[in-house]
């Protein structure tokens, strides 16, 4: 448990990338303290999906807190807790969860800076997991980022890397804003590089070169996205593929630059496409920079159901590797 | 509370706050205010009596029917009637109004416009003072009607597990909006929804300030000595409607009137009266105080600036 060395690069899985950036937050920081359901006792001791493991052996149970399954008070005294100088990591054990503290997020934490006319911040962290794939079926699997996205006042955080894991977790617990940090629970055990740098919130990232069309995508989508983008080289098509990697604040001006180059658009998300944020990434293409697109630009969501249990219907609810490609090929032509 | 030397300054503060309550119906009807506000005529000894035995230091979270509260706090009688009339010398720039007026200078929350949602923040406040280890004492201010919010039960059992340093205040003026607390609640001793998750809890005559501060004295000492939390329910009553236009068809004229007989400043006045601390002359004076300081306000709020369109949009998110 040695903490990581500055400037060096080391492979991470998610998870454990997240557990280092919570360790090193609080060690940065002493009013910053975690919260939640199991997260000092489960498993090998870090919560559902070990992300605060052994964080309460270094930091103790004052600061790493069990609690009761309230998720409206949880949430209700984070957002109290940064009214008054602390600055809470929340964890809610799913993104499905959080619904039970809705007032707490929107009414409260959103809106206490600009209600009480900037005296307020609500520098509070909250943390989950989202998403399908692991048979978790329709209580356990959403991707709800689009009803905070929707919200003034959020911050909307999806990171689909190790590094990007690191990096804005470490600015989100920095941020006066009220911040959603919406992990991908099939990602966890994803590996990637790890830097150790704090990433600014709303920055997109090039996760990939391309020419032919730009693939706007996060989580396991970016994967997926990824995946096809090396399955369409041979076809020589080259996909561009950008991670915008927080959805509130949108970094639209990368997103814009990369379509005026490419000419071409496909947004992918898990969340539920009908009025999901991808339509609004294409609605904002069009404003800014709609008269350079070569082909009407798409999206591609999740299916308009709840995430199915069993697997083939699971699968078949959110987008793949194959309907990616099937769509790119449509936006160019092929 | 020793009324030689604080009963005149209870009684000059509930009359301070009576004063202007008392006057938010007219303001309404010169389209001064705009949309709802929830004056608290009748209930002034809770907030003063509690209130009297705050720091500097100390938080509170309050509800919608929440200037008495603001006010015994400590709050700027111009500065809290201008953010009710939505102006930009308000403590909130005009952003909040009634429901949502926060003053961080004095740890006030905020006012809330969800029922039951300071419970949680000030469950919050008190967890943070516990973490960053200073001795604040957070209070909360609720009605009647919020008890049946889901958010008390998990509060009381969180502040109650972490032995937090918060009081949980119940206004039971007896009605939730046009709602009688004997229609929703089966059993009528609140006492015991506090007593069920290991909060000490109290009944107390809401219409006595001396008694209310006496309770709160000790709840208060209790939580900043790290004894824990405790719960207040103090049975008291509003005067007026739950808000502007209340028809009041669910309550009986003599209703109102027999409460005014238990009237907060009325009773207490007579007994720094007849104990010797008040007389005819301070009496008068006091009251010339209290309608010059609401006057002041008043002339404050009215003359002070309205927010232009192009603000709507500051505050929302801090920049980078
Ligand atoms: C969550 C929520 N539900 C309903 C309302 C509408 N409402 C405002 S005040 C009120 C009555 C509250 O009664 P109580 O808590 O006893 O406080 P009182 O008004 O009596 O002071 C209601 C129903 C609201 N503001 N918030």
């Amino acid at each position: 448990m040695n903490a990581p060395v500055a400037n060096k690069v080391t492979q991470l899985s998610i998870w454990r990338a997240l557990n280092a950036a919570l360790r090193d937050a609080m060690a940065a920081d002493p009013t910053v303290f975690l919260m939640g359901e199991d997260i000092t006792s489960w498993g090998t001791g870090g919560g559902i999906y070990g992300v605060t493991r052994k964080l309460v052996d270094e930091f103790g149970p004052e600061r790493v807190r069990n609690t009761p399954i309230s998720e409206e008070v949880i949430i209700s005294a984070g957002v109290g807790a940064a009214m008054r100088g602390s600055r809470p990591i929340v964890e809610i054990m799913y993104s499905d969860f959080i619904l039970l503290g809705m007032d707490a997020v929107i009414n409260q934490a959103a809106k206490a800076r600009y209600m009480f006319g900037g005296q307020f911040s609500v520098p509070m962290v909250l943390r989950t997991n989202q998403g399908s794939g692991m048979g978790k079926a329709g209580q356990h699997s959403q991707c709800l980022e689009t009803l905070y996205a929707h919200i003034p006042g959020l911050e909307v955080i999806t990171p689909g890397t190790s590094d990007d894991a690191y990096g804005l977790l470490r600015s989100a617990v920095d941020s006066p804003n009220p911040t959603i940090f919406l992990e991908h629970k099939a990602l966890y055990n994803e590996r990637g590089p790890v830097t150790y740098e704090k990433i600014p919130i709303g920055k997109a990232k090039i996760a990939r070169e391309g020419k032919d069309i730009t693939v706007v995508a996060t989580q396991m989508q970016l994967h997926r996205a990824l995946a096809a983008a090396e399955r369409l080289v041979a076809e020589g098509i080259e996909i561009e593929v950008v991670d915008p990697r927080t959805i509130a604040p949108l970094d639209t001006n990368t997103i814009i630059a990369s379509v005026e180059k490419t000419k071409r658009l496909l947004v992918v998300h898990e969340a539920h496409q009908l009025f999901g944020w991808g339509a609004e990434v294409v609605c904002q293409v069009i404003e800014g920079c709609g008269s350079a697109l070569r082909s009407p630009p798409r999206r591609l969501g999740g299916k308009h159901a709840p995430v199915s249990y069993a697997e083939a219907m699971e699968q078949a609810v959110m987008p793949s590797v194959d309907e990616i490609i099937a769509a790119v090929k449509a936006s160019v032509g092929r | 509370m020793d009324l030689a030397t604080q009963g005149v300054e209870a009684l000059r503060m509930m009359s301070v706050i009576r004063e202007f309550e008392a006057r938010l119906p007219a303001f309404s009807e010169a389209g001064l205010i705009r949309g709802s506000t929830h004056p608290s005529v009748g209930m002034e000894a809770v907030a003063v009596g509690v209130s009297m035995n705050l720091q500097p230091q100390d938080a509170i979270a309050s509800n919608h029917r929440g200037h008495a509260h603001c006010i015994a706090r400590g709050a700027d009688l111009g500065k809290t009637l201008a953010e009710i009339f939505g102006r930009s010398d308000g403590y909130c720039r005009g952003h909040g109004g009634s429901m949502h007026l926060g003053v961080k200078e004095l740890g006030i929350l905020g006012t809330n416009g969800v029922v039951g949602a300071g419970i949680g923040l000030a469950t919050g406040s008190a967890l943070s003072a516990k973490l960053r280890g200073v001795n604040e004492v957070s209070v909360v201010y609720f009605g009647d009607g919020a008890t049946n919010q889901g958010i008390l039960a998990e509060s009381l059992n969180l502040a109650a597990i972490w032995s937090l340093p918060v009081v949980f205040v119940c206004e039971n003026n007896q009605y939730a909006q046009s709602t009688p607390l004997k229609s929703t609640v089966k059993e009528q001793r609140l006492t015991l929804r506090g007593e069920a998750y290991g909060v000490p809890s109290y009944d107390v005559d809401g219409m006595d300030v001396a008694a209310v501060y006496q309770l709160a004295r000790d709840v208060v000492e209790r939580a900043r000595s790290g004894g824990g939390p405790s719960m207040i329910l103090a049975e008291c009553y509003r005067y007026l409607g739950h808000m502007a236009a209340d028809t009041e068809i669910y309550r009986q004229k003599a209703e109102v009137e027999s409460w005014k007989n238990r009237d907060p400043i009325a009773t207490f006045a007579i007994r720094l009266r007849e104990g010797g601390f008040l007389d005819d002359a301070k009496f008068t004076a006091l009251q010339k105080d209290v309608t010059a300081a609401v006057d002041a306000a008043e002339a404050f709020a009215k003359a002070a600036a309205m927010p232009t369109a192009d603000q709507a949009m500051q505050h929302v998110i801090a920049a980078e």
